[in-house]
């Protein structure tokens, strides 16, 4: 995947998913700003190996859901990549609850950072987008916004609404050469998901056709493809990389 | 006619494609001129660049003719 030249912005990539959805754009070529919402030195690391890498690199600390700070965030990454031709709405946080014990804060909470924060961040970098009429925006939405998962209904929630908003925007901004896509992961081994025994691992490994739990860089290749020219009759789309999970 | 809608029409003529003739002060963008809520966005943030002004979004909205636009930057200049 050739991506010389680019410029990027990936949200919530100091960790996980979005540390190697960092990491795999500058392989491919691009230049990335890292966003990340409170671990500067994790953040640090990965724009240090992104600059090992030959390629143009800082961190951004900004909470996706505070519309100022997101502004801010775009315009401080343009002015300092000099463009912004892909944004990767990866942020995402989970505050897992049966509905019946769900507090509101931590409903909104979660809608707030997975919904909103993908919201705020289009908003920001569509005017850059539509003047250089070239654009790849990528929303990490993920398995269960497709199938549903008792005691994620915030976060199923949000990830659905990341379905709807990519479809809309995509159609919203199409005349202009930006596509729009979605990435549905199944379950990846982060910090999120650290959490699970060994046992509940392999038996999730077991629901799997491709007999595996997935890795960040599973993510991070597709992500790199819808990044790239060799997408570009590919919007409005959300891509599956769950091993055949759901399908 | 005031300079400034000079400048403006100079704009909307290279990014809508129209004839000069049709640009007047009571032409509608939509209706008149042919575009789209996006190539109405896009014309705000060429006029932004062009004066040097920011239209808050309510403002932008309120923008229907040629005269709408004329009349807010100059109100701001
Ligand atoms: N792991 C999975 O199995 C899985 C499956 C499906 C979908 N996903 C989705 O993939 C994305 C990444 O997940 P992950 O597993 O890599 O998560 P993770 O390891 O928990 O990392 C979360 C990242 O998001 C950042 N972040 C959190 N809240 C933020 C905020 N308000 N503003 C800006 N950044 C914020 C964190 O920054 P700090 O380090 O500064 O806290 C961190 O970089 C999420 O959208 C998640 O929902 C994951």
């Amino acid at each position: 995947m050739n991506l010389e030249g680019k410029k990027a912005l990936v949200t919530g990539a100091s960790r996980g998913i979005g540390r190697e959805i960092a990491l795999e754009l500058a392989r491919c070529g691009a230049d990335v700003v890292v966003n990340y919402a409170g671990n500067e030195q994790l953040a640090q690391e990965v724009v240090e190996e992104i600059r090992k890498l030959g390629k143009k690199s800082m961190a951004i600390r900004a909470n996706v859901a505070d519309s100022q700070e997101v502004e801010q965030m775009v315009k401080e990454a343009i002015d300092y990549l000099g463009g912004l031709h892909i944004l990767v709405n990866n942020a995402g946080i989970t505050r897992d609850q049966l509905i019946v014990r769900m507090k509101e804060s931590e409903w909104d909470e979660v809608l707030d950072v997975n919904l909103k924060g993908v919201f705020l961040t289009t908003k920001a970098v569509t005017r850059q987008m539509m003047k250089q009429k070239q654009g790849r925006i990528i929303n990490i939405s993920s398995i269960v916004g497709a199938s549903g998962n008792a005691g994620q209904a915030n976060y199923v929630a949000a990830k659905s609404g990341i379905i709807g908003l990519t479809k809309t925007t995509a159609k919203e901004l199409a005349s202009r050469n930006i596509t729009v896509n979605a990435v549905a992961p199944g379950f990846i081994t982060t910090d999120m998901t650290s959490q699970l025994t060994e046992d509940v691992k392999n038996d999730l490994a077991k629901q799997i056709p491709l007999g595996r739990l997935g890795e960040p860089k599973d993510i991070a290749k597709t992500v790199a493809f819808l990044s790239s020219d060799n997408s570009s009759y590919i919007t409005g789309q959300t891509i599956h990389v769950n091993g055949g999970m759901y399908m | 006619m005031s300079d400034v809608f000079e400048r403006v029409k100079n704009i909307i003529v290279e990014r809508l494609g129209v004839e000069d003739e049709k640009v007047t002060m009571e032409a509608t963008f939509k209706d008149d001129l042919g575009a789209d809520s996006l190539d109405v966005v896009e014309l705000v943030m060429e006029l932004e660049d062009e004066f040097g002004l920011q239209f808050s979004d309510e403002d932008s909205e309120k923008i229907v003719t040629v005269g709408d636009a004329v009349k807010y930057i100059e109100s701001k200049l």
